[in-house]
């Protein structure tokens, strides 16, 4: 075809623009129909310019407290995070500098629990979790999402660790280094990147899971996932007010992901899938 | 090191990990074998497989296995395709790009009670949903898409969601490839689709290995999004595995068939996860 390598360029822009609205769109269009009345957001042919109105806002948070929720999506998945890398950490290093011939087999059972359905173990977890009295509470919610990411973490980190050269932890050593130390100070700051994407991933998926927040918690620990499906059940026309309840629980999550976009790609690099 | 210190530092993950694995498969697996139903709590004792009978023989059980599987494949497939389609798209520069690579990533952050809702209403809905507006507008019938391609319609979302997923894993990945390679091998006469066929795809080995295993895990298990939108309907046209389980232990509230339920779940997953170590398994822990 004769297509100049300019025009390719602008062909290859243009599509990749379209491709990048064409995805954005079902977000865009959520958001944009928060701000209509309900008649508004069900009109045929679909409006795209009309007077905003904040009154679906503001009916959410007369009937539900937005802020309660979004503190505990806020509080359980940094914590849940947190305490994952606390107990991966130090597992994914011997993995990755002592290997013993069951490592591999190790990480790929680890991985293989993550494919047990949540579904089949929901009966003894809840009675477990109401044995210990943590029905509603973020504590159960941050073991939960702790225990469900730590496979992913743990196997992340591995692929992290084994970049750094050994001789650089084992001139450490001879210098005198505890493995604390030498965990702290020498391999931590060399694979930040790394760690920093593993925590933004897992971030990520316990803002946005939802089969434990739903059956766990009701009105004190309940996180957005809780919130949003609340507003789910009663079946009517009221996408006004379930625009306005997604876009505030989505908004937080997609903002931080947004901001850290370049250190996901970048600890990705290096990393697990290089 | 001694030995003694490795074990230690492992011990946590590991032993925490068993746990959590091991004492709800065998509360489960105990569950499955009694009578054990919320709303007859004073039915109890032993009955050996009966709740399995009950749920192999459930007229929904064969359909579940299917749904499950054809569910996983066809995510896997179409965002494999799309993710790397628009990976290799937007690999080169220009203006903008930053912007057009947050646009294709940001589904992903989406979650997955708001990505079912938001398709369910906004799109897929038969009188106000854009498509039929779309579809209207060409003088086309407008579909019922929940009611008529309800496995079909889960796809569509959750490829949504994903295929920003292995775009961002894909994206990556190209961009540690050695552009001087590529450039040599024009030299040699190569077109474009033998430089993808035979030096793109081999760079991405890993990449794909990755995404095929981490959407396995998630896609095994999908519940929300048919739990939003079909309700495992019409019939039981698309309720999966984990479905059906739930509607045992929610809706008809005994946990016992449930539990055996569960414990096929697992049965599955293992026999998918096995073929999945063999195909890819390797390339992932070297």
């Amino acid at each position: 075809m004769g297509l100049s390598v300019k025009q390719k360029h602008l062909l290859r822009v243009i599509l990749s623009w379209f491709a990048g609205i064409i995805m954005f769109f079902p977000i865009f269009w959520v958001v944009l129909t928060s701000f209509k009345t309900e008649l508004q957001a069900i009109s045929v042919p679909p409006l795209l310019f009309f007077e905003p109105t904040l009154e679906n806002f503001i009916l959410v948070q007369e009937r539900s407290d937005y802020f309660t929720y979004a503190i505990n999506s806020v509080i359980t998945s940094f914590g849940a995070t947190l305490l994952a890398l606390l107990i991966a950490v130090p597992g994914a290093y011997a993995m990755a500098f002592w290997p013993s011939r069951f490592t591999k087999d190790i990480l790929l059972w680890m991985l293989s629990t993550k494919m047990l359905p949540a579904v089949g173990v929901l009966m003894p977890i809840y009675l477990l979790v109401q044995k210990a009295g943590l029905l509603d509470t973020r504590t159960a919610l941050v073991i939960i999402f702790a225990m469900i990411n730590l496979p992913i973490i743990v196997w992340m980190l591995f692929s992290y660790f084994k970049e750094v050269p050994r001789e650089i932890l084992e001139s450490a050593r001879m210098d005198g280094a505890t493995t604390i130390e030498e965990i702290t100070r020498v391999l931590l700051p060399l694979t930040k990147g790394g760690i920093l994407s593993t925590a933004l991933l897992s971030i990520v998926l316990c803002w946005n899971e939802a089969f434990w927040s739903i059956n766990l918690t009701a009105s004190d620990a309940g996180t957005l996932t809780a919130l949003v499906a609340s507003y789910s059940s009663p079946e009517g026309l009221f996408w006004a007010k379930l625009s306005a309840v997604s876009t505030l629980a989505c908004a937080p999550i997609v903002v931080f992901g947004w901001f850290c976009q370049k250190q996901l790609v970048q600890g990705l690099t290096f990393g697990a899938v290089k | 090191m001694n030995s003694r210190t490795i074990s230690l530092l492992q011990a946590p993950s590991i032993v925490l990990l068993f746990l959590w694995m091991v004492i709800p498969l065998s509360m489960t697996i105990y569950f499955s074998t009694i009578r054990f139903n919320l709303l007859y709590p004073e039915r109890t004792g032993f009955i050996g497989l009966s709740n399995y009978e009950f749920f192999i023989t459930d007229p929904g059980f064969v359909s579940a296995v299917i749904n499950t599987l054809v569910l996983v494949l066809s995510v896997l497939v179409v965002t494999v395709v799309l993710g790397l389609a628009l990976a290799v798209l937007v690999n080169f520069s220009f203006r903008g790009r930053g912007i057009v690579r947050v646009l294709l990533i940001s589904p992903f952050f989406i979650m997955p009670t708001v990505n079912a809702l938001l398709w369910k209403n906004m799109f897929m809905n038969p009188v106000y949903g854009l498509f039929s507006v779309i579809f209207s507008f060409f003088g086309l019938e407008p579909l019922d898409w929940l009611a008529n391609f309800p496995l079909g319609s889960i796809v569509i979302m959750l490829s949504w969601q994903w295929t920003p997923f292995a775009f961002l894993i894909f994206m990556t990945s190209l961009q540690s490839q050695n552009p001087e390679h590529l450039e040599a091998a024009e030299l040699d006469g190569a077109n474009a689709w033998q430089k993808f066929r035979h030096m793109t795809v081999p760079h991405l080995n890993r990449s794909i290995a990755v995404v095929i295993m981490i959407q396995t895990i998630f896609h095994l298990s999908i519940f929300a999004e048919i739990f939003v939108t079909t309700g495992g309907g019409p019939g039981f046209s698309s309720t999966n595995m984990a479905f059906l389980i739930f509607s045992q232990a929610l809706l008809q509230f005994d946990a016992g068939v449930a539990s055996a339920g569960g414990v096929f779940a697992i049965i599955l997953a293992n026999i998918v996860a096995i073929f999945l170590i063999r195909l890819v398994g390797k390339t992932l822990v070297v």
